[in-house]
C-alpha cells in the first residue's frame, strides 16, 4: 500500500511539476503569438516549427495549448481558493457550533448540490455575462458545498476529541481551537479534497468553454479548443489531440497527487 | 483555612435519563488550600461528571444542573462564557485519564505547554517560553529544551503524562483536577507520578482532587477521601480512618476489592 502511494505522489508530482513548469514558462514567453494568424501556415502538419502543428486560422496549437492550460490553471485555482475559503469559514462554523444555523447551512447546500452544478454556473453566467471573473465566481459558488461539508464533518469529529477538550479548559476561545487546534488536524483531509476540487474545476471551466460560455475567442482555452477542433477532426487530428492530451495530463498529474495523499492518510 | 473549592447541593441530571435518575445527586464537597482530596466510586458513581461540573465541560444542552460551585471564591455557573474562559487554566488545571489522546498530535509540545499563558497572560514568546521549559522541569522531564520542540508521537506515555501536567500548572492555579490520572501507565511509572503531584502540592500549596476508582493510589496520595455511590456521597473522611474502619457498605465492598489486600494473589 505504501508503495503504491509512493508511486502515485511521484508519477502525479513529476507530471504536474511539468505541467506548471510549461504553464509558468507561457506566461513570459510562447513560440509563437498564440493568437497570431497565418494565412500561409493553415493545417500545418506538427514539425519542428509547429511542435503540434497549427490550426484553421494558422496559429501554433503548441502555444495555445501552453496559454489555454495557463488559463484554465488559474481559473481552477481561483475557483478552488474561493469554494476552499468559504468552505471552510462556513463549515468550521456549522461543524463547531452546530445547532440552528448549521441546520439552516447544511440544508442550502444541499440544495445547491440537488441542482445540476453545470445549470446554476449557466445560470449566473447567463445573467452577469461570459467572462474570466465571471467564471470564476459561478464555479466558486458552485465549489463551496463539497468543501463545506468536509470541513463540517471533520470539525463534528475533531470536536469531541480529548485534546480540544483539554485546549478548551485551559482557556481556549472558540475561534482558537477552531483555527489553531482542529483546523491543522483537518489538512489531510483538506488536502486531497483540494486536489480533486482542482480536477474538476479544469474539466468545468473546460466544459464550460466548449460550450461557449467560458473564455471568449480570441483567447485561448482548453475547452473552447476541443470544441473548434472538433471540426477538423479528420483533417487536423493533432488539434484535437494536442489539447485534449492537455487537459489529460493537468488532470492525471493532480488527480495521482490526490490518490497518493489518499493511501497515504 | 480558605476554602479553593465549595460544592453545595450539585445535582445533574442528564435530559435523556429517566426523571428520577440524577447523575449527581446533592453532592456536598469542599476542599481546603493545599489539601488533597479523593473522590472514589465505581463507574457511573458520577464522579467524572461532577469533575466535568467544575470544569464547565458538561454540555448545557444535555444535562441540567442544579446548586452551586465555587472556585477560589468565584461561583461557575453564573459565570459568561467569557468569565469562565479566564478561570480554565487559570485557577483549574485539569490533568486527564489517557494522555496519549489529550495532546494534539499536530502541534509541538512546547506550545501545547503555554495554551494557557497564551490564554491569559499577554508575556512574550520568549518569556513563555522560559516558562514552559521552568514548568516541564518541575514536572520532572529530563531535557525540557530537548522535549519542548517534539511533537507527542515522539514521547512515551509516561513523559506525555508529565507534559500534561507541566501545562496544567504552568500558570500556577489554585486547585488541580486530576481524572484518573494514572489509570492508562503502568505500575512504575504510576508511582512517579503520583510522587510528582505530591511533590507539586507541597511545593506550590496547590489544592488536588484526585478522582480515582483505585483506593491504592487514593491512599497514598490523599489526606481525605470522599466515596460516591450513584450520584451520591456515602462518606467523607480522613484517609486512615476510611481504611481503619470504613463505616458504609459500599466503602468496605470497594476496600475489599483491592487486590493483594490480606490475600495474596499468587
Amino acid at each position: 500500500m505504501k508503495k503504491r502511494a509512493d508511486a502515485f505522489l511521484f508519477a502525479g508530482g513529476a507530471i504536474s511539476f511539468i505541467m506548471v513548469c510549461v504553464i509558468v514558462m507561457g506566461w513570459f514567453w510562447t513560440p509563437y503569438d498564440p493568437t497570431a494568424m497565418d494565412a500561409g501556415a493553415k493545417f500545418s502538419h506538427p514539425s519542428l516549427q509547429h511542435l503540434l502543428g497549427t490550426d484553421n486560422f494558422g496559429r501554433d496549437i503548441f502555444s495555445r495549448v501552453v496559454d489555454g492550460a495557463g488559463t484554465s490553471f488559474v481559473i481552477a485555482l481561483c475557483v478552488v481558493a474561493i469554494g476552499c475559503v468559504a468552505g471552510i469559514i462556513i463549515g468550521s462554523l456549522c461543524g463547531y457550533y452546530g445547532g440552528l444555523p448549521d441546520l439552516i447551512l447544511t440544508r442550502v447546500c444541499d440544495s445547491i448540490t440537488a441542482f445540476p452544478a453545470f445549470l446554476l454556473a449557466l445560470v449566473i453566467v447567463t445573467v452577469a455575462g461570459p467572462g474570466t471573473e465571471n467564471i470564476i465566481l459561478a464555479l466558486g459558488i458552485l465549489f463551496i458545498p463539497s468543501f463545506a461539508r468536509i470541513v463540517r464533518s471533520e470539525f463534528a469529529r475533531c470536536r469531541e476529541l480529548n485534546y480540544i477538550k483539554s485546549a478548551k479548559i485551559m482557556g481556549a476561545g472558540g475561534f482558537r481551537i477552531m483555527f489553531r487546534h482542529i483546523l491543522p488536524n483537518t489538512l489531510p483531509v483538506l488536502f486531497s479534497a483540494v486536489t480533486i476540487g482542482f480536477n474538476n474545476a479544469v474539466l468545468s471551466e473546460a466544459s464550460m468553454s466548449f460550450l461557449g460560455i467560458g473564455i471568449q475567442p480570441p483567447y485561448a482555452s482548453l475547452g473552447s479548443m476541443l470544441s473548434d477542433s472538433q471540426s477538423f477532426l479528420y483533417s487536423a487530428p493533432w488539434y484535437a489531440l494536442g489539447t485534449g492530451g492537455a487537459i489529460v495530463l493537468l488532470i492525471l498529474g493532480f488527480s495521482l497527487l490526490g490518490e497518493g495523499l489518499q493511501l497515504k492518510r | 483555612m480558605a476554602k479553593v473549592l465549595n460544592i453545595k447541593d450539585l445535582r445533574v441530571h442528564f435530559k435523556d435519563a429517566a426523571a428520577d435518575r440524577f447523575a449527581v445527586d446533592g453532592l456536598n464537597l469542599s476542599i481546603e488550600e493545599g489539601e488533597i482530596l479523593g473522590l472514589v466510586g465505581e463507574s457511573g458513581s458520577g464522579k467524572t461528571v461532577t469533575a466535568m461540573s467544575i470544569s464547565g465541560l458538561l454540555p448545557r444542552e444535555k444535562a441540567d444542573v442544579g446548586g452551586s460551585i465555587t472556585l477560589d471564591g468565584q461561583e461557575i455557573f453564573s459565570c459568561s462564557e467569557k468569565e469562565m474562559l479566564d478561570i480554565l487554566g487559570d485557577k483549574l488545571g485539569v490533568v486527564f485519564q489517557e494522555p496519549m489522546t489529550s495532546m494534539d498530535p499536530v502541534m509541538r509540545i512546547g506550545p501545547q505547554v503555554e495554551e494557557c499563558l497564551k490564554n491569559h497572560s499577554r508575556l512574550s514568546r520568549g518569556e513563555r517560553r522560559r516558562r514552559a521549559l521552568e514548568a516541564m522541569a518541575q514536572a520532572d522531564l529530563h531535557e525540557p529544551e530537548r522535549i519542548y520542540g517534539r511533537y507527542p508521537h515522539e514521547l512515551s506515555g509516561g513523559m506525555l503524562q508529565r507534559v500534561m501536567i507541566a501545562a496544567a500548572i504552568i500558570s500556577r492555579p489554585r486547585l488541580l483536577l486530576a481524572d484518573e490520572p494514572t489509570t492508562a501507565l503502568d505500575v512504575s511509572v504510576q508511582g512517579e507520578i503520583l510522587a510528582l503531584l505530591k511533590r507539586l502540592n507541597r511545593e506550590q500549596n496547590m489544592a488536588i482532587l484526585l478522582i480515582s476508582h483505585d483506593l491504592n493510589v487514593v491512599r497514598r496520595l490523599c489526606s481525605r477521601v470522599c466515596v460516591m455511590q450513584r450520584g451520591k456521597l456515602v462518606e467523607d473522611r480522613a484517609v486512615e480512618d476510611i481504611f481503619r474502619e470504613p463505616r458504609h457498605q459500599y466503602t468496605k465492598q470497594l476496600i475489599a476489592a483491592i487486590p493483594g489486600r490480606d490475600k495474596r494473589l499468587i
